[in-house]
C-alpha cells in the first residue's frame, strides 16, 4: 500500500538495541548544528563550545562527574522500576525529600557533630525519598491511583515544601533573611575525591548503585520477578510472583537512591540547604534511564552524556550568549529521536510497494 | 457584610482559574477517547502559552495570538502522534518525552518575552446584568475566552455521543482491531484525535499567557497540564464532568489566594500545595472505584496499534 512499511521482525534486533542510542545522539547533533544556524550562530563553533570545550580541563572533567552522580542514583532506581512497569516520575520530588531530611539532619547537629553524621545523613536522605515515594505505592496498591500522576505532584508538593522550610525553620538565623540555610560544618560535608575538582564520595556511591542495580536485575530471583512482570504480566499472574511487593519494592527502592542523590546534593557541591538544589536531575534521570536502556552501565554512559548536556548549556551561555533553555531542548530531542529510532528493534524498514501473495 | 462582598469576586476568579485545565483536559479527553494516552499536555500547553503570548506581543492581535498557539500547540501534538502511531514508540516515555521537549523548547522561544506587560482580554459588560451582586461577575463579566470554553463542554458532548465521526472515534478507542476490520483508518482518526488534543493544550496555555497572568514566565503552567489529565480520569472520560472537576480546582486555587485575606495564617508555600494535593486525593477517591474506572475508561487506551500485524 504505501511506500515505506514496517515490517515486524521475527526476533528483536540485538544490534539495534545498541545502535539506536548511537543514532539517536547523532541525531540531535544533526538537529543542533540546524538549530543552531537558524539561531544565527556558528553551528560548528557552538558544538564545539557546547559539547567539547566544557571538558578539555581538568575541572571541566571534574564538573562532568559532578552532574552525573545524582543523574545516576536516580536513573539506576527508575529504570528497576520500569522494567516492572511502574511509573515513577517522581524522581524530583523524592530526591528533594532526600536534601530535606539529610540537610534537617545536618543541621539540626550543627556544632555537635562527628564521624557518624555523614552515614545518618545518608539514612536520612534515603528514608526521605524512601518515604515520599511510598506515597504513591500505597495509593496505587491500595486505592488504584495512577502512581504516574500522583509521584508527579508529590515534585511540586516537596519544592514547596524545601521553598517553606528555607524561608522558615532551616533558615540562617545569621543570614539577613536570605532563604538560605547555614553553611554546614566540615563533618557533613561529603569529602572530596579529586583534587582540583569538586568531585566528592557521592560518586562512588553511584558507581555503588550501578553495580547493585546489574546484580538485581540480572543475578537474583527479584530481577527475574521484575523482568517477568514487566514483559508479560499475566505470566507473572501465573508463576504467583507478588505483584504487590515489587511494586513496594521498586518505587521504595528508586526513592532511597533519589533520596541519596538529593543528600548528596546538599552536602556535597552545594554544602547547604538553598531553595534550588536540583535543575531538574529527577527529570532528566527519566531520559538517562531510557537512553541506558534502562541498563545499569548503560545508565552510566548516558548520565555523562546527559551531565555534558548540563555543563555545555552554562559552558555556551558563557562563552556564546546562547541561552541556557537550549540544555532542555537538547535533553528532549534526544528522547524523542531515541523514541523514534527505536522502532528498528522490532521492525524493518522496508520500501517500494509490497506485492500480494502469490 | 463584608465576607458577602467577597462572594462575588471569589466566584468570578474560580471560573476564570478553571478555564486552562477546562480547555486541556477537554482535548485529552478526546485524545484518550480514541485510545491514545498523551502525557506531554503540559509541554503543549507550554509551547501554546510561549507561542500565543508571542504573537499577541508580535502581532498585537489577541486572536491571531490564540490561533497561533492552538497551531502550535497542534504541531507539538504530532511529533507525539507520529511517534507513537507510525513508529510505535511507548506512548508513556513519548508522552513525558513531550513535556520535557515542550518546558525546553518554551523557555528557548520565550527568552526575548520574560518582562514584557499584555493588557488581557476584555471583559463582558451587560448593564444591569454584570451589575447583579454575588454572581453578576462570575456568569456576565468573563471574557470571551472562558464562555468559549464552556461552550465546548456540550460542543465536544454532542460530537462524542450524537455524531457518526463520535461514535467511530470511541469505537477506534475500544477496539482497534475490530474498527480497523471494519475499514476504519485507526491512525489517520488517532491522529485527528492527537492534534485537537494539542490544539486545546495551546489556547489552555495561551489563556494563562495571554489573559490569566498576563506575562510569560518559564514553565508557567506549573503542572495544569498534568492536572488536566487527573482531571480526565476524575471525569470518568465524561465531558460535563470534566468541567465540574475545573471548576473544582479552579475554586481550590482560588481558595489558596483568599485564605491569607481572610486573616488565617498559614506559610504561602504550605497553601500553594493544596491544588496538587487536591488532585491527589480526587485522584484516590475516583480511582479506589475499580469497576468504574475498568467501565468507563477506553478498553486501549495506552495500547499499540499496527495495521499489519
Amino acid at each position: 500500500m504505501s511506500f515505506i512499511r514496517l515490517e515486524p521482525r521475527g526476533q528483536a534486533s540485538k544490534t539495534m538495541v545498541y545502535a539506536t542510542p548511537l543514532l539517536a545522539v547523532a541525531l540531535t547533533l544533526l538537529s543542533g548544528f540546524i538549530l543552531f544556524l537558524a539561531m544565527g550562530f556558528d553551528p560548528l563553533k557552538a558544538l564545539y563550545s557546547f559539547f567539547v570545550a566544557p571538558v578539555t580541563s581538568v575541572r571541566g572533567l571534574g564538573e562532568l562527574v559532578v552532574k552525573a552522580t545524582p543523574l545516576v542514583l536516580c536513573a539506576v532506581g527508575l529504570a528497576i522500576g520500569f522494567r516492572a512497569n511502574v511509573w515513577n516520575i517522581g524522581a524530583e520530588g523524592q530526591l528533594t525529600l532526600g536534601a530535606i531530611t539529610g540537610g534537617g539532619l545536618a543541621l539540626a547537629f550543627y556544632g555537635e557533630g562527628g564521624w557518624w553524621l555523614l552515614p545518618l545523613m545518608v539514612i536520612g536522605g534515603a528514608i526521605g525519598g524512601a518515604v515520599w515515594a511510598a506515597v504513591p505505592a500505597y495509593l496505587r496498591l491500595r486505592f488504584n491511583a495512577s502512581e504516574i500522576l500522583t509521584s508527579l505532584m508529590l515534585n511540586y508538593v516537596a519544592l514547596l515544601l524545601l521553598n517553606y522550610l528555607v524561608h522558615g525553620p532551616y533558615r540562617d538565623p545569621d543570614g539577613f533573611a536570605f532563604p538560605e540555610s547555614r553553611l554546614f560544618e566540615a563533618d557533613a560535608v561529603l569529602p572530596i575525591l579529586w583534587s582540583g575538582t569538586r568531585v566528592h564520595l557521592g560518586a562512588l556511591f553511584a558507581l555503588a548503585a550501578v553495580a547493585g542495580g546489574w546484580l538485581l536485575i540480572a543475578r537474583t530471583f527479584i530481577g527475574f520477578q521484575i523482568k517477568v512482570i514487566g514483559l508479560t504480566p499475566a505470566a507473572a499472574g501465573y508463576a504467583g510472583f507478588d505483584q504487590k511487593r515489587i511494586v513496594w519494592l521498586t518505587l521504595l527502592l528508586s526513592g532511597a537512591l533519589a533520596g541519596i542523590a538529593g543528600m548528596g546534593e546538599i552536602a556535597g557541591p552545594i554544602g547547604q540547604v538553598t531553595a534550588s538544589i536540583s535543575p531538574g536531575y529527577g527529570y532528566t534521570a527519566i531520559i538517562v534511564a531510557f537512553l541506558g536502556r534502562l541498563h545499569p552501565v548503560g545508565i552510566l554512559l548516558a548520565a555523562l552524556l546527559m551531565a555534558l548536556s548540563f555543563i555545555g548549556g552554562e559552558a555556551a551561555q558563557i562563552a556564546m550568549g546562547l541561552p541556557k533553555a537550549i540544555t532542555g531542548v537538547f535533553q528532549g530531542m534526544l528522547l524523542f529521536f531515541l523514541l523514534a529510532s527505536d522502532v528498528l528493534i522490532r521492525y524493518r524498514v522496508r520500501f517500494g510497494v509490497r506485492r500480494a501473495a502469490a | 457584610m463584608n465576607d458577602l462582598a467577597l462572594i462575588g469576586p471569589i466566584l468570578a476568579a474560580m471560573f476564570a482559574a478553571a478555564t486552562p485545565l477546562l480547555f486541556a483536559a477537554l482535548g485529552e479527553l478526546v485524545v484518550e477517547k480514541s485510545g491514545v494516552l498523551n502525557l506531554g499536555v503540559e509541554g503543549m500547553m507550554l509551547v501554546g502559552a510561549v507561542c500565543g503570548f508571542a504573537v499577541t506581543v508580535q502581532t498585537g492581535s489577541a486572536v491571531t495570538g490564540f490561533l497561533a498557539a492552538a497551531f502550535a500547540g497542534a504541531a507539538t501534538s504530532s511529533l507525539f502522534a507520529v511517534l507513537t502511531l507510525f513508529l510505535l514508540a511507548n506512548q508513556v516515555a513519548t508522552g513525558l518525552a513531550l513535556t520535557l521537549f515542550g518546558v525546553g523548547l518554551s523557555a528557548l522561544i520565550g527568552q526575548g518575552f520574560v518582562g514584557i506587560p499584555l493588557e488581557g482580554l476584555p471583559k463582558l459588560y451587560v448593564p444591569g446584568l454584570t451589575d447583579l451582586p454575588v454572581v453578576g461577575q462570575a456568569l456576565f463579566g468573563q471574557d470571551i475566552m472562558v464562555y468559549l470554553a464552556v461552550a465546548a463542554v456540550p460542543l465536544v458532548h454532542l460530537f462524542l455521543y450524537r455524531t457518526r465521526a463520535g461514535l467511530v472515534l470511541r469505537a477506534v478507542g475500544e477496539n482497534h482491531t475490530a474498527a480497523h476490520a471494519l475499514g476504519y483508518k485507526v491512525l489517520r482518526i488517532r491522529f485527528l484525535a492527537v492534534l485537537f488534543g494539542g490544539a486545546m493544550a495551546g489556547l489552555g496555555g495561551a489563556f494563562l499567557s495571554m489573559d490569566y497572568t498576563p506575562m510569560w514566565a518559564e514553565n508557567m503552567t506549573s503542572g495544569r497540564g498534568w492536572i488536566a489529565l487527573a482531571l480526565v480520569v476524575f471525569a470518568t472520560w465524561k465531558p460535563v464532568r470534566a468541567m465540574l472537576g475545573a471548576w473544582l480546582f479552579g475554586g481550590v486555587t482560588i481558595l489558596q489566594l483568599h485564605v491569607q485575606g481572610l486573616g488565617i495564617d498559614v506559610p504561602s508555600q504550605l497553601l500553594s500545595m493544596l491544588p496538587y494535593l487536591a488532585t491527589v486525593l480526587v485522584l484516590v477517591l475516583i480511582s479506589r472505584d475499580v469497576a468504574r474506572i475498568r467501565l468507563n475508561a477506553p478498553a486501549c487506551l495506552g495500547k499499540l496499534f499496527h495495521p499489519d500485524a
